[in-house]
């Protein structure tokens, strides 16, 4: 049956061929083979936008296909971070705190070593106690749990509200940004339990590999990340060719028909809005341990609305667009701010990108979504056409 | 003939207009109905509230032989119970194939699960292929949608509630916008479909209306006002005052 | 007491009419050691008979004395003042000489004296003929409240000729009377005199008089005035109970798991306590047993187990004793505190209530410009909060080149208008216009320009904030009382918004544009055919929404700072707003507006340290509003409420 599938839809195929090769390219090139052509740095921030195409895949499927524009998934994104930073921070925390109680007179309780973390982790927020949300903080199994378990029942529970009360159209999207925003200004709390506005930070460091290097852990993650992008892509691939795929399109384009056909609306957008955001936060817990700090900024509104740009300058409705997009915008976006494109001498001016990266980006969306509407994607649809 | 779908003694009030006042209306199983009633005479309204998309003020709509009340089912309930509803705008998918719209339509279990779940079947292609050829677009089935042409779209748009398998039809202007020879197209492929449910056709235009040959049921100010033969219900003076004196759109 | 009490009649009643026959040297020259090095305790001496002396020349005396400018003559050991280099005569005021450091000793009262003389110069001063010094005299006595200046005021207050100054001090000596009033009636009667004050001086002087000292007995005793008893586990929490108890050695201390954990360090004997090997001590279960065994060997004191101290708790008495003995007192001091807070709690909601309604009004000026583009005709600008900056940086820039703040608001309200009407019209011809059909595209498209704008804002003028003052006669509050309060900026935000609303609800109801905007937002094809031009309407409607966006900038911009984000910070409450009010409706914008600020008080009211969560719990309250009413407070049908 998957034969069928990927002989229908020959662009899967094509997809993972291509994102396979570039896996086996980075990693040749990396510093863990030696020829250290790409420095680790560098392989942390391609396996980071990896991460960001997956989430862009899933907000295509969200936006692109089922035509709910959420303006709330990178706070999904966010929260599985937040989930499987909390193991790394705990458990990290922990081999460092064993160690030094280990010379002590007598061996230590179990509630001097979870004490003596506590301290080390809420010293900054001035506190040494652990809040609830820590209690699977220890395990990491049930924190990989918790990283598909809370965004994707937050999903749940927000999106029965507002689907359930036919919030469509911008209202939804305003909605989810009120979600964005409601969670991230609660995470910038002291007391929210995550270390207010300092965020979890260290997470490069994985517990019980203290000794391999970043160069092969960058790589390691470089392949977790594609191997994602990968099995999440194909597995969105195959929902939105079926019936499905149907299904949701109609929804986009003519929701009344499709419940008068029968359909509940609801639960399809229900569907499509949490599978997505368990989506996008497995993406955000591959993504932060790559960052090595995640903080509530990243959570910001503005961060959801930068995906909705990265979607759409890849062209909606076609999910290898979302990947290009997202690929395409960061990767620029990385490069004009970080100084690495050439200033403009005008004479009278000189133009640092550092400064007018945001001006370009801002201007060149307004002129993609006037002119573009298809985004890159619409390009090759073209080419394509004019070969067949 | 036992009723499928009675309405009575509905009301429902927009912002103190009242769209429909104490309307009471029935349907019979197998029957071919038309709705005929100048602008603004609840038509659509009527429509809104058997399709669960209005609640009324007050009045029942029961349906089928087990007497269940529409009221308070959602949309897709109501479809799912045998309803189907055609739009006065031709509301296809137009980014998907016929065959796509029409599988979407084809009676299977509606639930997202079964619905992900689901693999095409030769049953299935027969019944989109028996659809397509009753509505004419048998050779159409691997266009898109949004290639078609107006009437064919109206056509595709009554073939998808074929696809349902509804017990009552309910179709609004289906004519409009027509060519003669699509409206009389359009007659047949209701006429065939009534012989084994119910259709109740929503319409303007009097020569389709008399050329469906069928009840008649003159809708005015939210409630019957005549019932009957085209003939019987056009010679009734009421329904000429109000047509006339209003000046017929 | 009696001392005092002489020294201000001596002071008020005669000291300029009785002749003395002391000069002032010679009372220093009595005094000559105390003088010249004075001591916290011999300095009352000479105060006591400086004051006795009633001389007006003693008051500056003691001022010289106070600022270490009293020097004593080494040749006749005579007291001079001496200011820079010359030498003044004490009783005659006049120059005599020039200072010669080597020839003068100089008095340096530490601090305590100079405290004391600070005090004796109070009771000359209640009566000084400055009225400068007099005030100063009072608020000094206000800082201290000591019990000793409630007589020499009360006798001031009768000579006292200005009548402000007159009620202050009457309402001080009020305050110094309920605390230190001679007799119980006096007292009483005073602490009744203040119960309608709200003033924060006066709720501390009551507090003061009902200050309280936790005890703990077997009994309760008698002849103390109890406040109130206390049940441990319920009024206080069990282990403070507890550490009462052992304070008053009424219960050995407790053993906690520090001091367990040092106890088996302590008793460690090769590799085990107590029997026990001290690889195994890694649980608590397994360190109580070690510890028993030591407890049981003698070598620790037992371990204090959660029964004994049940047992210690319940057979004492845990209450509160007011240190004031007397139970009237108390009862007339906790009565007035009452009924001084009660009034207090109504006067904290009504200053909330202001509050309130100024936030408010803020969120009504910046979203009722949202409310035309976005509710009426129904595109999401997404720029709209970054046309609230542009008007404020319009209002900061006019500042740069018109100096006089009146004058420079008065330009920049419809310079602002302008600008953002041009930028708002600009967008809707280049941009909005062609994306009428495609609401989420417009959202984005706008989203665009909002983040090239801020940018830009940031290219030109800087991360820093920047001030937009107001003018002076804005600055300040209407006071109602010591509660209520409500700054001028805010006042004129109020009624900015009020004027407004008044003008938008005119401009849509009353004028022809008003009446082609409903037209084209009911029915734009049947108002296209009857003659209106659409994209004139749109056209003009956006430029009206934006331009009331600059304006709503200036006026935000007066009161908070000016910065590239701070229309960012506005957005989204501003969409709250308009959706939480009901979408094209300008009384739903007013409402929703009034939902959110009062709301938003209302929640921080409610958890005063934390203005971040208040505003998630916001807005999770306005989603969960939307859930129940998704059209808004205030429903309307149109082009925008169409599904």
């Amino acid at each position: 049956m998957r034969n069928s599938f990927i002989a229908q839809n020959p662009s899967v195929l094509w997809f993972l061929m291509a994102l396979a090769g570039f896996t086996l390219g980075v990693t040749l090139l990396s510093e863990a083979t030696g020829i250290a052509f790409l420095s680790t740095s560098f392989v942390k921030t391609l396996g980071k936008t990896l991460c960001l195409c997956l989430i862009a895949v899933a907000m295509d499927v969200v936006w692109g296909y089922c035509g709910i524009l959420s303006l709330g998934h990178f706070a999904f994104f966010g929260l599985g971070g937040y989930a499987i930073g909390m193991w790394l921070m705990y458990a990290r925390t922990e081999v460092i705190v064993l160690e030094s109680l280990a010379g002590q007179a007598l061996p230590a309780t179990p509630k001097e070593v979870s004490d003596a973390i506590g301290n080390q982790i809420f010293g900054v927020v001035g506190s040494s106690e652990f809040p609830w949300i820590w209690a699977f903080a220890d395990s990491l199994f049930l924190q990989l749990l918790m990283v598909v378990l809370v965004p994707g029942l937050l999903a749940l529970v927000f999106g029965w509200l507002a689907f359930r009360s036919r919030v469509t159209g911008v209202y939804l999207s305003i909605l989810t940004q009120a979600m964005t925003l409601a969670l991230s200004l609660y995470l910038f709390q002291n007391d929210s339990g995550l270390r207010g506005n300092n965020g979890l930070s260290g997470l490069q460091n994985i517990p019980g590999f203290e000794d391999t290097s970043q160069a092969v852990i960058s790589i390691v993650f470089f392949w977790a990340s594609a191997l994602a992008l990968g099995l999440g892509y194909l597995f969105f691939a195959w929902i939105v060719s079926g019936k499905m795929g149907s299904v949701i399109k109609g929804i986009r384009d003519n929701e009344a028909r499709v419940r008068f056909l029968g359909y509940h609306v609801e639960s399809y957008k229900l569907f499509v809005f949490t599978i997505t955001a368990v989506v996008s936060a497995i993406a955000g817990a591959l993504y932060y341990p790559q960052a090595g700090i995640i903080n509530p900024g990243e959570i910001a509104p503005i961060a959801s609305i930068y995906l909705a740009v990265w979607v759409a300058i890849g062209g909606r409705g076609r999910l290898y667009g979302a990947v290009i997009g997202a690929a395409f915008v960061s990767l620029l976006s990385s490069w004009f701010t970080g100084g690495g494109a050439p200033s403009v001498p005008l004479g009278f001016y000189t133009i640092q990108w550092t400064d007018w990266w945001l001006v370009l980006l801002g201007f060149s969306f307004v002129a993609v979504t006037l002119f573009f509407p298809k985004g890159i994607g619409g390009l090759f649809d073209r080419l394509v056409r004019k070969q067949a | 003939m036992s009723t499928l779908l009675e309405v009575s003694g509905v009301s429902v009030t927009f912002d103190g207009f009242r769209a429909i006042n104490n309307l009471s209306i029935q349907f019979a199983e197998a029957e071919l109905r038309a709705i005929i009633g100048p602008n603004g005479a609840g038509k659509t309204t009527f429509m809104d509230i058997v399709t669960g998309k209005t609640k009324p003020d007050e009045g029942t709509v029961v349906w089928g032989e087990r007497n269940i009340s529409l009221l308070g089912m959602s949309e897709s309930q109501i479809a799912m119970e045998g309803i189907g509803r055609k739009f006065q705008k031709p509301t296809v998918f137009e980014d998907q194939t016929v065959r796509q719209n029409l599988a979407m339509a084809l009676k299977n279990p509606r639930g997202p699960f079964s619905v992900l779940m689901h693999k095409k079947t030769k049953t299935n292609a027969a019944r989109i292929e028996a659809i397509a050829e009753q509505i004419g677009l048998a050779d159409q089935l691997r266009r898109t949608a949004g290639e078609l042409s107006h009437g064919q779209k109206q056509w595709l748009e009554i073939g998808m509630l074929l696809a349902q398998e509804p017990r009552l039809l309910l179709v609004d202007e289906p004519a409009a916008g027509m060519t003669v020879e699509e409206r009389e197209k359009t007659t047949d492929i209701l006429r065939e479909a009534a012989k084994t449910r119910a259709v109740v056709v929503v319409e303007h235009d009097m020569e389709f209306v008399r050329r469906l040959d069928c009840k008649v049921t003159v809708l005015h100010e939210g409630s019957v006002l005549a019932e009957g033969s085209l003939n019987h219900v056009t010679s009734n003076q009421t329904v000429i005052d109000v047509y006339l004196g209003r000046g017929h759109a | 007491m009696l001392r005092r009490l002489l020294l201000a009649l001596t002071l008020c009643v005669t000291p300029f009419a009785s002749v003395q026959a002391q000069s002032l040297q010679d009372i220093l020259q009595t005094h000559a050691d105390e003088v010249l090095k004075p001591g916290r305790r011999s300095v009352g001496v000479v105060l006591d008979d400086l004051v006795a002396s009633g001389l007006p020349q003693a008051v500056t005396f003691l001022e010289a004395w106070r600022d270490r400018e009293i020097v004593q003559r080494d040749a006749d050991g005579l007291f001079f003042k001496a200011i820079e280099a010359d030498l003044i005569d004490l009783d005659t005021g006049d120059v005599i000489g020039v200072a010669d450091n080597n020839d003068l000793t100089a008095s340096r009262p530490n601090g305590g004296v100079r405290r004391a003389i600070g005090e004796a110069l109070v009771q000359f001063q209640l009566s000084d003929p400055d009225i400068t010094k007099r005030r100063a005299a009072v608020e000094a006595i206000a800082r201290g409240m000591e019990a000793s200046q409630l007589e020499p005021l009360q006798a001031s207050i009768e000579g006292e000729m200005d009548p402000t100054l007159k009620a202050t001090k009457i309402r001080l000596a009020g305050m110094l009377s309920a605390r230190f009033g001679g007799t119980a009636e006096t007292r009483i009667a005073a602490i009744n005199d203040l119960a309608g004050d709200l003033s924060v001086d006066v709720r501390a002087v009551l507090n003061q008089v009902l200050t309280t000292t936790p005890s703990v007995a077997t009994d309760l005793p008698d002849g103390r005035n109890i406040a109130r008893v206390l049940t441990p586990g319920i009024d206080l929490a069990e282990d403070d109970a507890y550490s009462q108890l052992v304070a008053a050695d009424l219960a050995p201390a407790l053993i906690d798991a520090d001091a367990v954990r040092a106890a088996l360090i302590e008793n460690i004997t090769g590799d085990t306590v107590g029997g026990f090997p001290v690889s195994a001590l890694n649980t608590d279960a397994a360190r109580a047993q070690a510890y028993a065994a030591l407890a049981e060997d003698g070598l620790v004191a037992p371990l204090i187990t959660a029964e004994i101290k049940t047992t210690a708790l319940a057979s004492h008495l845990f209450f509160e004793t007011y240190d004031e003995p007397n139970a009237d007192i108390t009862d007339a001091a906790k009565a007035a505190l009452d009924a001084i807070e009660s009034k207090v709690a109504l006067s904290q909601a009504v200053d909330l209530g202001l509050d309130a309604l100024s936030l408010a009004s803020i969120y009504f000026l910046a979203a009722i410009g949202l409310a035309i583009t976005f509710g009426v005709m129904g595109v999401i600008n997404m720029a709209h909060g970054e046309f609230i900056m542009m008007g404020a940086y319009t209002g900061f820039v006019v500042q740069l080149f018109v100096p006089d703040y009146t004058l420079s608001i008065l330009i920049a309200l419809p310079l602002a208008f302008a600008v953002t009407f041009g930028a708002g019209v600009a967008m809707e011809r280049l941009v909005i216009r062609h994306l009428y059909h495609r609401p989420l595209e417009t959202l984005l498209a706008t989203f665009g320009i909002s983040i090239a704008l801020q940018q830009l804002a940031k290219n030109i003028f800087g991360t820093q904030a920047r001030p937009l003052t107001s003018p002076a006669w804005l600055d300040g509050a209407l006071v109602f009382n010591d509660v209520i309060a409500i700054s001028y900026i805010r006042i004129a935000i109020f009624v900015m918004a009020l004027i407004f609303l008044g003008l938008i609800l005119y401009v849509l109801n009353r004028t022809r544009l008003g009446l082609e905007v409903r037209a084209v937002t009911q029915n734009p094809g049947m108002a296209a055919s009857m003659g209106i031009n659409p994209d004139r309407i749109n056209m003009l409607t956006f430029g009206l929404g934006s331009g009331i966006a600059g304006i709503a900038g200036v006026a935000i911009g007066l009161y908070a700072k000016v910065t590239s984000e701070m229309g960012a910070d506005y957005i989204v409450q501003s969409f709250m707003t308009v959706v939480v009010g009901g979408v094209g409706n300008v009384w739903g914008t007013l409402a929703g507006a009034s939902l959110i600020g009062f709301l938003q008080k209302g929640i921080e009211w409610l958890n005063p340290s934390n203005t971040l969560a208040a505003q998630t719990y916001m807005i999770l309250f306005i989603i969960l509003f939307i859930q129940f009413r998704p059209k808004g407070i205030v429903a309307q049908k149109g082009r925008a409420a169409a599904d």
